[in-house]
């Protein structure tokens, strides 16, 4: 991790088969103390050794942030992925030693909130799980409503109506059901603030919606990891390490530039937190950017680049690194 | 040695009894490493640093630790609204308090100790005299919030930042030694609006900057920085609520008791990642020295003469002391015979 924290050696202590798509992963530290404190929404960065390429993915911390006695990840199995969580599913046994980073928190919760709306599609239930653990001892007002694709698909339904009750709001794909948002979000409360985690269209589908209600922007909150997107291989120029880098298909600028050996700055890896912005010195060619950071001037311009999830297709790209 | 030889009896205000010893003053974090100043970021990663000095440890306990309690009980007696926390800063307060806690009873066991079981704590500060035990995260259990129960036990003033909408937010503070500005002025504003008063900084885009550095601000690694302004005499209370007692003070100045009366007061700013509330505690911890005192390191008298001959006007003014800077050129300038200075801000040995 760039700015300096360290990073948390830990054991698996339980590999868990929620479904047939999913595995819960308990995580305890070597030493035996306590895991840091860490807020509801918060992730931390699991590093794998997947045969010698070394793979770093952003998990939501999905146990109660009041206990410190272990982290529980939830991984979806993405079989088309660049396979970060094909390793979590296969190669992670119980008693495997591994490192993870400190929590980071770029999905809050605003405690001004009156009332907090949590909005869950498919895997994007994990961070609200801690949320609403914390919510509850906060004695905080929350709903959630979540929806995945069926009964068997609905990872932790049962356990959260057990633990939540009428607080928690179910709905499967394909018997139909779907969230009623305009309804739910116009019979709301002044104060409430909106969450919402899970795929991409679920989001933009709900953050559109709430706008067009009017619903203030400080009011609504997303979370969407990007997994850095495969491409065309492509190489680029690291002007200050003096050194030119081939990017694999399946790896991302970051990933080709750490197997350099370069130190790079990065905290989320799926183009969100802003860490690894990089200043570009030349650039003949197309830029893909992929990442929520920049603005779209910002991408147009050309003279920055999040090396964790964007691309290059062209003749010639120089970084500053 | 019993802790009244350690910790001073002395005054903040009326009769200033206040003084570094000659290892006060030894270490003391004089807070220019070259010749010229001018605004920067500056900050760098909160690590325990060289032994004895202020930054061995995470908060710094020095002589002056029972005198500065006594002085803020002081200054909040008359004005309770230095310390505000707005209500959803109180989780923000709990992780403050743990992190003090913690950090006294690690880095000096001799004066402080505290026993957890499970969420029943047990706190004892030997040099206050306090002893309480309480339920973490039960706000009933204290004689008042988590955020004034702790800040009235350690040095410094503090603030809480909530951070959300990419930006942090100052919404609750302990703030009795401050530098000419107000927690009662500045609370609920953003970055940028309570940086506003400013000068040259913004334009530089110095806070943009360092804006962005703070937000991703991770946990277990905090930063820190110096700031500094001059004080017409031993005064942490330097507020605006306040100017009216003590800004004349600045108009009494003169040759023959500049030494004595002027001080260099100098924050030493740390800032870490809450845990619980994602808040930023930000920690402004006043460090005060006389002309007097100051000189009696060669090295910081001609460095000081030099910085304070090259400051742009505008810093002078917005630090408050344009008015006095001649007269402290002059008192300075007998201390500096133009030999070039050691690297670094250390004093020589």
């Amino acid at each position: 991790m760039s700015v300096g924290a360290s990073k948390i050696p830990a054991i698996v202590t339980e590999v868990v088969e929620v479904n047939s798509l999913i595995k819960r992963f308990r995580f305890v530290r070597e030493d035996g103390g306590q895991m840091p404190g860490f807020s509801g929404g918060a992730h931390t960065v699991v590093e794998m050794d997947d045969n010698g390429t070394r793979r770093l993915n952003a998990y939501s911390l999905m146990s109660d942030p009041a206990d410190l006695s272990g982290y529980e990840i939830s991984v979806r199995r993405d079989e088309g992925g660049r396979g970060g969580s094909l390793y979590m599913h296969r190669a992670v046994r119980p008693g495997m030693k591994m490192l993870i980073s400190q929590p980071v928190n770029l999905f809050g919760l605003d405690l001004r909130a009156r009332k907090h709306l949590l909005l869950a599609g498919g895997i994007g239930i994990t961070p609200f799980i801690a949320q609403m653990a914390q919510l509850d001892s906060l004695g905080a007002r929350f709903e959630l409503h979540y929806a995945a694709r069926d009964r068997e698909l609905g990872a932790y339904m049962t356990e959260l109506t057990a633990r939540h009750g009428d607080r928690v709001h179910r709905y499967y794909d394909v018997e139909n059901q779907a969230i009623d948002l305009p309804a739910l979000l116009r019979g709301q409360p002044l104060g409430t603030h909106l969450y919402v985690c899970g795929p991409k269209g679920m989001i933009n589908w709900v953050l559109s919606t709430a706008t067009d209600l009017g619903w203030p922007k400080g009011a609504l909150h997303s979370e969407e990891f990007l997994a850095p997107p495969v491409g065309q291989p492509f190489q680029v120029e690291l002007a200050r390490s003096n050194m030119t880098v081939t990017v694999g298909a399946a790896q991302s600028l970051l990933e080709a530039i750490e197997a350099a050996g370069v130190e790079a700055p990065y905290l989320c890896r799926g183009g969100a937190c802003g860490q690894c912005e990089t200043r570009v010195l030349h650039c003949e060619g197309e830029m893909l950017h992929h990442d929520h950071w920049l603005s779209d001037e910002q991408k147009a311009a050309c003279a920055h680049i999040m090396p964790c999830v964007s691309r290059f297709k062209g003749k010639r790209l120089v970084l500053e690194l | 040695m019993s802790l009244d030889d350690i910790f001073k009896d002395e005054t903040f205000f009326g009769d200033y009894t206040y003084r570094n010893s000659p290892q006060g003053i030894r270490r003391f974090p004089f807070p220019f490493p070259e010749d010229e100043y001018m605004y920067s970021v500056n900050m760098e990663p909160h690590v325990p640093g060289r032994k004895g000095s202020v930054f061995e440890f995470a908060f710094d306990v020095d002589e002056h630790y029972v005198a500065e309690m006594k002085d803020r009980a002081r200054v909040l007696a008359q004005d309770p609204l230095r310390c505000q926390s707005l209500p959803h800063m109180t989780l923000a307060g709990w992780d403050l308090l743990e992190l003090i806690m913690e950090s006294l009873a690690r880095d000096y066991p001799q004066w402080f100790t505290l026993h957890r079981d499970g969420n029943r704590w047990h706190w004892i500060n030997r040099p206050l005299g306090i002893e309480d035990r309480f339920t973490f995260l039960d706000e009933t259990t204290l004689p008042c919030g988590p955020m004034e129960y702790i800040t009235r036990q350690a040095q410094g003033d503090f603030t809480l930042q909530d951070q959300r909408n990419d930006n942090l937010w100052i919404e609750a503070g302990m703030v009795t030694s401050q530098a000419d500005w107000s927690l009662d002025f500045d609370i609920g504003m953003n970055f940028h609006e309570w940086h506003a008063p400013v000068p040259l900084a913004g334009k530089m885009g110095v806070f943009d900057r360092a804006l962005k550095f703070l937000l991703q601000l991770q946990l277990g690694a905090p930063v820190r920085r110096f700031n500094w302004t001059m004080t017409v005499d031993p005064l942490l209370d330097t507020s605006p609520e306040n100017y009216h007692k003590w800004g004349p003070g600045k108009t009494t100045l003169t040759r023959e008791n500049i030494g004595r009366r002027q001080h260099l007061r100098v924050e030493l700013q740390t800032l870490f990642r809450l845990p619980r509330s994602n808040a930023i505690a930000f920690g402004i911890r006043c460090y005060l020295i006389s002309f007097e005192e100051l000189v009696t390191q060669p090295k910081w008298a001609r460095r000081l003469h030099r910085v304070l001959k090259t400051l742009p006007d505008e810093l002078a003014t917005y630090k408050g002391f344009i008015r006095n800077r001649p007269l402290m050129i002059e008192y300075l300038a007998q201390f500096d015979d133009g030999a070039p200075t050691s690297p670094g801000w250390w004093p020589d040995d």
